[in-house]
């Protein structure tokens, strides 16, 4: 697989490089980034002139709900939506049935990625087994399978102990814990952020205090075992201020930060639409804008969608009884380019750093960057592209966002993998 | 009468000019009440169907009586639990009420926003008889005419709720309606039972008794349910009586044409002492009276003054 994509403006953050150039794949591998490249006759070209030619968009934080709940998204569904989206990798969390707590999970769901995947799948496994927060799962076996990190995504670990054991014990593997900091009791029953519009809706909240006592124990366990941590789905002032602090301090922490944390606040859940509920909640303008701030300043090292998804059955309810979260393989791309880049919060090469670089080194995937030799995993954007949300259309087999409607200008173009367009 | 609302989903969403309204046509409703026939063709071949979620006696036999009097075919709908515990989906179930035509839902249901919900999707209208600790309108409209009708005004008022505010739709409604007529609320509790940034809805907030009740005009005492001691809200039932309970001793210090109210049903010897729920001060049973007429309004806004 041998390909010339010309004339693009090439951004890889980790080379140092945002200029037009071309980049020469060969093999399914990038060979050479250069000004105006000589290939060799008959190569096949691609004119991107006027397009961003970038590494490839990594998702470190998915739902593909395959095995157990295929109702709602399947690895091949999940996968499209991902290319769809501009994404050429996903790593999906442990929350299957069965739970992806020990290797033959691990190794089915390699499997069904490598037949019926199209970008590529990193599986995260489960920290305790079946996800209850009292065992250890068999974390060395899932390691040697293939899973990239370690996580209950979904519920917090509320034994510090055992945290603090599994932190221990994958020290060797190289593979960071990631925390779903939400502390149980703090947050137990709440549907939505603690605050005037909870007040006024009626709804039970929960404070930030629920995140940010977790982020901070997490914090605390990192530095006792110097585990690398990585917080996901931040969502409040406090937990951005207590990770910018460890950061500070030489804690190995990293975190993300979802698409609707930065771009919606709890005043989406007036109406009672089931669409705005996830956990961690939608907070208020201020968590909004530390978020922002701490995107731009590094502090928070990564975007990821935490794309969720759940079928129209479980989402239609009342909105208490309704199922936590939102997809979002298929809106972050063109929204964050949107709302963030073209609205000038944050540069494209920052973007950039956030989706694919600094995901690809916090689960040290080969990922992430254009050098030579590198897989050929390259997602290419039009800014100019005027997009509505529809999600009729998603490639996804669930519906759940909150963007329905949304406009904007900027999309991704094409997404190859390995060289490869992948055709969602 | 310029009522437009399908709906009444709370008092959040509504002009002062259709409080007005709806109190106006609650004291001609009341005249009915007093009649010895208290029956009106006003609702004749309407059907109001009552869709009770949780448990409720006044509220559901309130309504039932309203729409009686007003001569409509009243049909009670209980439903125990949420709908994901009945395997129905409340919308699959509102579609099924739907099919039968009636005029009017009435719905309660302890998920906050489950009437508008219904509301978005049924052509007929709805009206919220509770939802969660959202709003309950119909009561914050019937503690409003029992002011009014005992103070002769609302304007200027100084109205005092007392208990778990945290957890009262009561209260919620209440402090929309109360502050759109120009009433003076402030809430009073011990800090676990107030909401969060409960001053940004315009009210003050006190965590002392005596000081929140000196200059009240009216007193709305709310019940403290028994399972608050689980939550860790209240160390216990005893000690929220020795603190929060009124007595008539405490009420020495009060107004002397202070008016006691309480939404019901009344915890004897917790919130209220037995004196003071039966002393002169008390209008708990005008409250419940007002009621019927508040519905019977509401009901004839929703479903008869469109013509028949």
């Amino acid at each position: 697989m041998s390909l010339l994509i010309k004339h693009g403006r090439v951004i890889d953050p980790a080379g140092g490089v945002d200029a037009v150039q071309d980049v020469w794949i060969a093999d399914g591998r990038i060979h050479k980034v250069g000004k105006s490249l000589k290939a060799p006759a008959g190569i096949e070209t691609l004119d991107a002139t006027g397009k961003v030619v970038c590494p490839g968009f990594i998702d470190m934080h998915v739902h593909l709900r395959e095995p157990g709940f295929e109702y709602k998204e399947t690895i091949a569904s999940g996968t499209r939506a991902a290319a769809a989206g501009g994404f050429t990798a996903v790593a999906c969390m442990a929350n299957t049935f069965p739970v992806n707590d020990n290797r033959a999970v691990t190794d089915y769901i390699l499997a069904r990625a490598k037949v019926e995947g199209v970008v590529r799948v990193y599986p995260i496994g489960a920290v305790t087994r079946n996800l209850e927060g009292k065992q250890l799962a068999e974390l060395a076996e899932q390691a040697e399978a293939g899973c990239v990190a370690f996580s209950d995504d979904g519920q917090c670990v509320m034994n510090a102990e055992l945290y603090r054991r599994a932190m221990e014990y994958s020290l060797p593997f190289g593979t960071p814990i990631i925390s779903h900091a939400e502390d149980c009791d703090l947050a137990h029953g709440r549907a939505m952020n603690e605050g005037l519009v909870s007040t006024e809706l009626g709804l039970t909240g929960q404070p930030s205090a629920a995140e940010e006592v977790m982020v901070a124990r997490d914090i605390i366990l990192a530095e006792l075992t110097g585990a690398h941590l990585h917080v996901a789905h931040v969502s409040t002032a406090g937990a951005v201020r207590l990770v910018r602090e460890a950061k500070a301090r030489g804690v190995r922490v990293t975190t993300e930060v979802t698409p609707h944390h930065l771009l919606l606040t709890d005043e989406a859940v007036r109406g009672y639409d089931p669409n705005t509920k996830m956990a961690p909640p939608l907070r208020t303008k201020r968590d909004v804008e530390a978020c922002l701030e701490a995107l731009a300043d590094g502090t928070i090292d990564c975007i990821a969608t935490d794309h969720a998804p759940h079928a129209l059955s479980e989402k239609e309810d009342e909105f208490a009884e309704a199922a936590n979260g939102v997809v979002g393989l298929e809106t972050a791309v063109p929204l964050l380019l949107d709302r963030l880049v073209r609205s000038g919060v944050v540069d494209l090469p920052t973007l950039v750093t956030r989706l694919s670089t600094a995901p690809a080194r916090v689960l040290n995937l080969p990922g992430g960057s254009l050098a030579p030799g590198a897989a050929a995993d390259i997602t290419i954007l039009d800014l100019e592209r005027p997009w509505t949300v529809e999600p009729s259309a998603f490639r996804s087999r669930s519906r759940n966002t909150p963007f329905a409607g949304f406009t904007g200008t900027g999309a991704p173009w094409m997404t190859l993998v390995g060289g490869a367009t992948v055709t969602p | 009468m310029g009522w437009k609302r399908k709906d009444l989903l709370g008092m959040q969403d509504l002009e002062t000019t259709e409080i007005t309204d709806v109190l106006d046509t609650a004291v001609s409703m009341k005249e009915i009440a007093s009649r010895e026939i208290k029956k009106v063709p006003t609702l004749r071949g309407k059907t109001v169907v009552n869709l009770f979620y949780e448990a409720s006696t006044r509220t559901r036999t309130s309504f039932e009586i309203a729409g009686k009097w007003l001569s409509a075919d009243v049909i009670n709908f209980s439903a125990s639990g949420s709908s994901a515990e009945k395997g129905e989906s409340l919308l699959d179930t509102a579609k099924n009420i739907e099919a039968m035509s009636p005029d009017v839902v009435v719905v309660r249901h302890k998920a906050a926003g489950a009437p508008g919900l219904l509301a978005r999707n049924l052509r007929c209208g709805v009206v919220n008889a509770g939802d969660g600790l959202h709003e309950h309108p119909t009561q914050a409209l019937l503690d409003l005419m029992t002011i009014r009708e005992k103070k002769g005004h609302l304007e200027g008022l100084n109205v005092t709720i007392v208990g778990d505010i945290t957890h009262s739709r009561v209260a919620r409604s209440n402090i929309h309606g109360m502050r759109k007529m120009g009433i003076t609320v402030t809430v009073a509790g011990p800090p676990t039972l107030i909401p969060p940034q409960c001053q940004e809805l315009g009210v003050k907030v006190s965590h002392r008794l005596e000081e929140a009740i000196a200059h009240a005009d009216v007193i709305m005492m709310l019940r403290l349910q028994h399972e608050r001691m689980q939550g860790g809200f209240i160390p216990s039932i005893r000690e929220y009586s020795r603190v929060w309970g009124l007595t008539l001793t405490r009420l020495q210090h009060c107004r002397p044409d202070v008016l006691i109210m309480h939404p019901g049903p009344v915890n004897r010897g917790v919130e209220l002492s037995p004196e003071v729920a039966d002393s002169r001060y008390s209008v708990i049973l005008d409250q419940v009276s007002n009621g019927v007429a508040v519905r019977m309004a509401v009901l004839y806004l929703l479903a008869g003054s469109k013509g028949a």
